[in-house]
């Protein structure tokens, strides 16, 4: 962006009233729009957030504004932290996130890296077979997988998940990897093979440093997807101690027709955060990941 | 006598390059073989053994037998299957517009220079990163029949006297649905279409503009045409995601009311999981497979066509 922006001919001193058209245009064409987008994208974690910091008697009257809190209290907060498992549940999906990531990790990397850059027969039909895996989603399969789940005896056991979120995950990371691989240029890997490298070195030490920022964004979508994954956790984690977020929330906060608003939006808030932080930091490298993949894929 | 001396370096060479490209071979299955097993073991089977299932009379906990295709017979004649059959492909046909133009305006918007660009664009993917059952549960409390705030506002600002049962009706109640995707899938389009435009050369801009091309032109010849790859890709990921969601669908509705909006996900789920007839719920689960496949092959052959 910097460079198209030093790349446009400089003006000198255009007239006053031309630069208050110029900003009146820009005000219709960007700055009203881009408010509008940001208001609707960002008013549902508004409400959330107001509606955890507000008493029950506060919350269900009617005749007060319901936009703004009078007397902001953090009593829904410490009835999540005392009176249920929330707690339980964020150390659960940190370990079924953190773990499910690192496998699928690990098998994309070496997947995408074995379907990029090395010869052999039937390496297309392969590729092409884990991008098919995509028409099967967790929909598709949940009802065999509870079988399957059954028969390994897994269910409610960390491994029911960390085993079945890379099925969604290895497709699309191996495929982001592979486009990340194929930028990486030849020559590099070949001047290491001809330093007396081994292949296996030359992916480690060469190739794979390179790929840091794909592998970074492949990581934060797979982290994403799991942290926040709802089906099979639903069906495979039935025990309160086990549960992830999404399930304990949906299944403990809300009893029969009975709703916890103040307990559900603290939670559904502080549910937000682990992602939200992950992604203020390396947006960057989400987008750059994104383009490489889409572009070069 | 030139050839023969190439003919016969050659041969030598191919020497080593055969056997390196055996080597080459026995590596590439063995990195290939954990991706491999893990897709094989819980995508493979259970698939295979999904459609088993779905010809089987099994039950939770009951190992059935072969019954032939009763299962899909019996779907024809219901009406609920009928009704989440045709709400899960308006479902996803009508998003998947909303999104595709919204991203793009999201997109087009987030290329232009202007103040706390990174704060904006961070702000914008929000709705996607975060745990869509989450972010489902804040549109619910939104969407409330007595304390809706949507609805206060409605009110307050003298558009409506009564407000709108958002989630009560059987209209509302399935535009609802349709408003939380659109809410939550525009920005993976947006951040997606903002990648692409990012890496279209400035240069064929400018030469549109000296020949004297009005931005509409510039964007139908030049941004279009160049975003197709990522086009492909977006609408591959999103329709298969649309397809087969089932968080928001089940958090926002659960098929209420009256069973008038559910999607075959959360239909497979309650007859299969509420219900205990595993078999049924496999059989209207793997009607997605057939619609899922015939849709990405139309998008494949829609955008791969050469121009």
């Amino acid at each position: 962006m910097a460079a198209t922006r030093a790349a446009r001919p400089v003006r000198f001193g255009p007239p006053r009233r031309q630069v208050g058209e110029r900003f009146r245009g820009r005000l219709f064409r960007v700055y009203i729009p881009v408010a509008v987008f940001t208001f609707i994208t960002l008013f549902p974690f508004y409400w959330m957030a107001i509606t955890s910091i507000k008493s029950n008697s506060e919350l269900l009257d009617h005749t007060k504004n319901p936009l703004f809190v009078l007397q902001p209290n953090l009593q829904n907060y410490a009835d999540l932290f005392t009176k249920t498992n929330f707690i339980r549940w964020t150390i659960n999906s940190a370990v079924v996130a953190l773990a499910s990531t690192s496998v699928s990790l690990v098998c994309s990397i070496l997947a995408g890296y074995s379907l990029a850059r090395l010869r052999y027969r039937g390496a297309n039909a392969i590729g092409w077979g884990v991008f098919v895996t995509y028409l099967v989603p967790p929909t598709l399969l949940f009802l065999p997988m509870a079988f399957v789940i059954a028969q390994l005896h897994l269910f409610n056991n960390y491994l029911s998940l960390i085993l079945t979120y890379p099925t969604f995950l290895i497709p699309f990371c191996t495929w982001l990897l592979m486009g990340y691989f194929r930028g990486i240029p030849r020559e590099l890997e070949e001047a290491a093979l001809v330093d007396g490298a081994s292949r296996v070195q030359a992916m480690l030490r060469v190739v794979i440093p390179l790929a840091l920022p794909g592998i970074l964004s492949a990581g934060m979508f797979a982290f994403t997807l799991s942290w926040g994954e709802f089906l099979y956790a639903l069906v495979f984690m039935n025990d309160t101690v086990v549960k992830t977020v999404p399930v304990g929330v949906v299944n403990e906060l809300i009893k029969g027709d009975e709703f916890f608003w103040g307990e559900l939006m603290a939670a559904a808030l502080l549910g937000s955060v682990p992602v939200a932080i992950l992604y203020s930091f390396f947006v960057d490298y989400f987008v750059a990941g994104m383009t490489a993949g889409a572009v070069k894929g | 006598m030139a050839t023969t001396t190439r003919r016969a370096a050659l041969g030598r060479l191919a020497g080593p390059r055969v056997r390196l490209f055996q080597r080459e071979a026995r590596l590439g299955y063995l990195l290939l073989a954990p991706a491999l097993l893990l897709l094989l073991v819980f995508v493979a089977y259970p698939f295979l053994f999904g459609i088993w299932l779905s010809v089987t009379n099994s039950q939770i906990g009951v190992n059935g037998h072969f019954i032939g295709l009763g299962n899909f017979d019996f779907e024809r004649g219901d009406t609920v299957f009928i009704q989440s059959f045709v709400n899960t492909i308006s479902y996803t046909a009508i998003t998947t517009v909303f999104k595709l133009f919204l991203g793009m305006v999201m997109a087009l918007l987030l290329n232009q220079v202007f103040p706390a660009q990174r704060f904006f664009r961070a702000a914008l993917l929000l709705p996607w990163i975060i745990p869509s059952v989450l972010s489902t549960l804040a549109w619910r409390w939104m969407f409330d029949p007595t304390f809706s705030v949507v609805n206060w506002v409605v009110i307050h600002g003298h558009l409506s006297a009564t407000g709108v049962d958002w989630l009560g009706k059987t209209t509302t109640a399935l535009t609802s649905l349709m408003i939380v995707n659109v809410w939550r899938g525009t920005p993976f389009y947006g951040i997606a279409f903002l990648a692409g435009l990012q890496t279209i050369p400035q240069d064929l801009y400018e030469a549109a503009r000296v020949d004297g091309a009005s931005r509409w032109q510039q964007f139908r010849s030049i941004t279009v045409p160049m975003l197709r790859p990522v086009l492909l890709v977006v609408l591959l990921l999103s329709t298969i995601l649309t397809f087969g969601d089932f968080t928001l669908p089940y958090v926002l509705t659960n098929g209420a009311p009256f069973n008038s909006t559910h999607v075959l996900s959360t239909w497979a789920f309650a007859i299969g999981v509420g219900g205990g007839y595993i078999s049924i719920g496999a059989a209207i689960s793997l009607v997605l497979f057939p619609l899922l496949s015939a849709i990405v092959f139309g998008v494949m052959v829609v955008l791969r066509r050469p121009e």
